[in-house]
């Protein structure tokens, strides 16, 4: 039945872009953390999107071919910057603290982007409930 | 039951079907690679009617169908993008309010053939 499944392929993507939203969230809190190495300083959090090419079962729910899943999760490639501080507690020997490679602004943007698709799949299972109550109501006219 | 309501019955899962692909569409708005897809009525309709199979004159003869009987085509975006993805979001806003259109028309389509079956049966 198709307006059904349009349920669940624009719920997938509300829980795909919530996830996004999280990551960006996670972002922006961890964005001013310093560390004493570049591997131990924070990376930003990129998730990337797949599409489900055929009906799979995820946990206790069947989602129908087309929904949004997220393949991975991966770290920022942009290089950290260094910081002379040596009064700071996770100076390295010559001083410098690393710090993370999130960018506020372009987190700021990415958190917009992911709302704004958010709300574009909320009104997508609007419009197909409303197109489903009407159709529900047929029969009583 | 069927002949009620005439064509607008197909019409109407049609309808639905295709709403089904515009969402499909605007949930994988932001997934690498993922091509839109739409419906195109012509393809359902001479796939329905026939017009693009060969005949065949006897029963053992292999069916054939050069189209796709559900009308699936990709879209052509109107501008590219770099990781692939050929959804516009604005237009598939735009579509999905029209397909949504489209659905209400089929719908009021039988409502009133409901109401004016109850009428002729009243008597009015």
């Amino acid at each position: 039945m198709a307006l059904t499944d349009i349920f669940s392929i624009a719920g997938s993507a509300l829980a795909a872009q919530s996830t996004r939203l999280n990551a960006t969230a996670s972002n922006m809190a961890n964005a001013s953390n310093v560390s004493s190495n570049e591997e131990d300083a924070y990376k930003g959090k990129r998730v990337v999107f797949r599409t489900l090419v055929e009906d799979q079962m995820m946990g206790n729910v069947l989602r129908p071919a087309g929904s949004v899943t997220i393949d991975r999760v991966e770290d920022d490639l942009a290089p950290h910057s260094k910081l002379y501080d040596p009064g700071n507690p996770m100076a390295d020997d010559e001083g410098y603290v690393y710090k993370s490679n999130v960018e506020e602004v372009s987190e700021m943007v990415e958190m917009l982007a992911a709302a704004r698709s958010y709300q574009n799949n909320v009104e997508v299972i609007n419009t197909a409930k409303e197109l489903m109550s009407r159709t529900l109501e047929v029969a009583k006219s | 039951m069927n002949g009620i309501f005439g064509l607008h019955e197909q019409a109407l899962n049609m309808k639905a079907s295709r709403l089904e692909v515009l969402a499909k569409n605007i949930a994988n708005a932001d997934t690498p690679g993922f091509k839109a897809q739409d419906v195109n009525f012509q393809k359902v309709l001479s796939a329905q009617s026939g017009i693009a199979a060969l005949t065949t004159t006897h029963a053992r003869h292999l069916k054939t169908s050069l189209v796709n009987s559900n009308g699936l085509v990709y879209t052509n975006p109107y501008n590219q993008s770099l990781d692939g993805n050929t959804v516009e979001i604005a237009m598939e806003q735009a579509k999905y309010g029209k397909a949504a259109m489209d659905y209400q028309a089929s719908l009021d389509f039988i409502q009133s053939r409901i109401g004016s079956i109850k009428r002729a049966l009243k008597g009015e």
